[in-house]
């Protein structure tokens, strides 16, 4: 059996490092931040987006080794998709990069928060640029099925 | 007589959590006690023949059964008095812990109180039960906030208090007795003397300090206290809280209910003498009496030797500790300042990552911001790893503990 600690393979720990795409957008179409109530890990997404398409991504914040290295992999996935790429990212798309696909429950939340803060800035962009209001209700049931 | 040192020694046997083994089979090493505490058997046995041969209702019924559970559920309410030199046993009254016990002083004293402009004091090494109870009235009143801060030794500025005070304004102080994080003891009768006479209440979170020291509350001379059973032997769900009843007496009910009424009417009820007017409901009577035998275990070791094994195992922690490359510890270095909890940073290692890996080492230690982000932010920090010592650890835990930092080390190529 494989022990919890074995999550801390080299690739974690060199994300956790070297973070891939940290940082800020000081010019950003859309800037989202969330927090994990239970241990404070906090995660900023700015991105550019440039004709339905995500031009630039870059994170800023502070988490443990697991979250900084979930938050490298997304922001490398996310970088060049457009918007409807972007929404169907899957929590099994960045776990799996890090082989991370059996997480123990009490971490799958240091894991994915950053997804939950792309998700809900590709939100916030896509319901501003909305033509017309009858697509809100759909937005908001497609966002409120995410978690 | 048995040595204090085997007295501790042979105590472990009466846990029996501490014989299991953990992950990896892996021997328990339980360094959480800041949070919560194992039980002994005695607390264990006690709440099982509560539920085995006296389960019934108190204060109402009168049968036998129904007298035998009133009667023990009172008994812990004098093992508390005695425990914490309070005369009036009708100043006690039963909580689900300290959380519920601030919360009651917020809403039954500080409604009546407060007062728009009125200013409530508190400090930045607060549990978050300690802050955002005075949050909400403070809001609801529009009455203000303040925070005596701390120094980089983690002791309070005491100026700060003298400034709040000077105002006129402060009606209450509320502050804990011992941090959660930081472990440092608070001046209480230093704060205290300044309240007195500048005539402002006082209210002491005992939560982390009852478990650990000798506490005598006439000897304090404060107003409110408040502590929780779980963190010194007993079991969850049951706290108190203690006030002076000359302040008691200016309160209006908590909840209300059965149990706290003299007679109810259609449209007007009077209350129930003191304490049972603040205890409304059936209450937590299988763990109030397990809380009974907890008190029990506590007395017969003596709180003097349950402080002093701990200053000997923070010594150990300490030197050991700081002895370990890269590593930080919060507060201050000055042992008689502080009980058995150590809040530490390993280099740029994530807290929840050093508690990951040397969980599969049986390490059970805390991880996160101790719900005090406003001592976090103090402290600049996102979160901290926290041991915190008990009655059951051993010599033998920390260096389990300090030899685990080596394989974090390694992982982490620090």
């Amino acid at each position: 059996m494989s022990s919890n600690a074995d999550i801390y393979h080299e690739m974690i720990v060199d994300y956790s490092r070297n973070p891939v795409n940290y940082g800020k957008i000081e010019d950003h179409d859309v800037t989202f931040h969330d927090s994990n109530p239970l241990c404070g890990d906090s995660i900023d997404i700015d991105m550019k987006i440039d004709d339905n398409k995500i031009t630039d991504i870059k994170f800023h914040g502070r988490g443990c080794a697991i979250c900084m290295a979930c938050s490298s992999v997304l922001t490398e996935i996310t970088k060049g998709k457009t918007l409807d790429e972007a929404r169907v990212i899957e929590k099994n798309d960045v776990l799996s990069e890090l082989g991370l696909e059996h997480l123990q429950a009490v971490r799958i939340k240091c894991a994915l928060l950053s997804l939950k803060v792309l998700k809900s800035a590709l939100y916030t962009y896509i319901g501003e640029h909305l033509e017309n209001t009858q697509d809100l209700d759909t937005l908001k049931e497609e966002a409120a099925n995410l978690y | 007589m048995q040595s204090t040192e085997s007295l501790f020694e042979n105590l472990r046997k009466d846990f029996p959590i501490l014989k299991r083994t953990v992950r990896d089979n892996k021997p328990l090493v339980y360094l959480d006690n800041a949070s919560t505490t194992q039980k002994p058997n005695q607390v264990i046995d006690a709440i099982t023949d509560y539920y085995q041969n006296h389960n019934a209702n108190i204060h109402r019924a009168v049968y036998a059964l129904a007298e035998e559970s009133t009667e023990a559920y009172e008994a812990t309410r004098d093992k508390i008095a005695n425990f914490i030199n309070v005369k009036d046993r009708q100043e006690i009254i039963f909580v689900r812990g300290t959380t519920e016990a601030i919360n009651l002083v917020a809403y039954a004293w500080g409604r009546p109180h407060i007062d728009e402009g009125d200013i409530i004091v508190t400090t930045e090494y607060e549990h978050h039960s300690n802050i955002v109870p005075w949050q909400l009235l403070t809001q609801e009143k529009h009455a203000k906030l303040e925070y005596i801060r701390m120094d980089d030794d983690g002791e309070l500025i005491l100026d700060d208090l003298d400034k709040f005070l000077a105002t006129g304004k402060v009606k209450l102080v509320t502050f804990s007795l011992m941090s959660n994080v930081l472990g440092t003891i608070t001046d209480a009768q230093k704060i205290i003397e300044k309240c007195k006479t500048a005539g402002v209440l006082t209210l002491i979170d005992g939560a982390q300090a009852v478990p650990h020291m000798k506490v005598d509350i006439e000897k304090l001379g404060c107003d409110f206290f408040a502590f929780s059973g779980h963190k010194m032997l007993g079991p969850t769900g049951i706290g108190v809280l203690w006030i002076k009843k000359p302040v008691l007496e200016t309160m209006v009910p908590f909840h209300g209910g059965g149990d706290m009424i003299r007679e109810v009417h259609k449209y007007e009820t009077t209350w129930n003498d003191l304490p049972y007017k603040f205890e409304a409901g059936t209450p937590n009577i299988a763990d109030v009496i397990g809380f009974g035998a907890a008190i029990d275990y506590l007395t017969k070791i003596g709180m003097d030797n349950v402080r002093e094994h701990e200053v000997e195992l923070t010594k150990y922690a300490m030197e050991k500790l700081s002895q370990v490359k890269g590593l930080h510890i919060y507060g201050t270095k000055d042992i008689s300042k502080r009980g058995g909890v150590i809040s530490f940073n390993f280099a740029d290692v994530h807290p929840h990552d050093v508690a990951q890996i040397i969980d599969e080492e049986g390490i059970a230690v805390r991880s996160g911001h101790h719900c005090a982000q406003v001592l976090m932010e103090r402290l600049n920090v996102a979160a901290t790893s926290r041991a915190s010592f008990y009655i059951y650890n051993t010599k033998e835990d920390i260096d389990i503990l300090v030899n685990s930092l080596n394989i974090v080390a390694k992982v982490f190529k620090l």
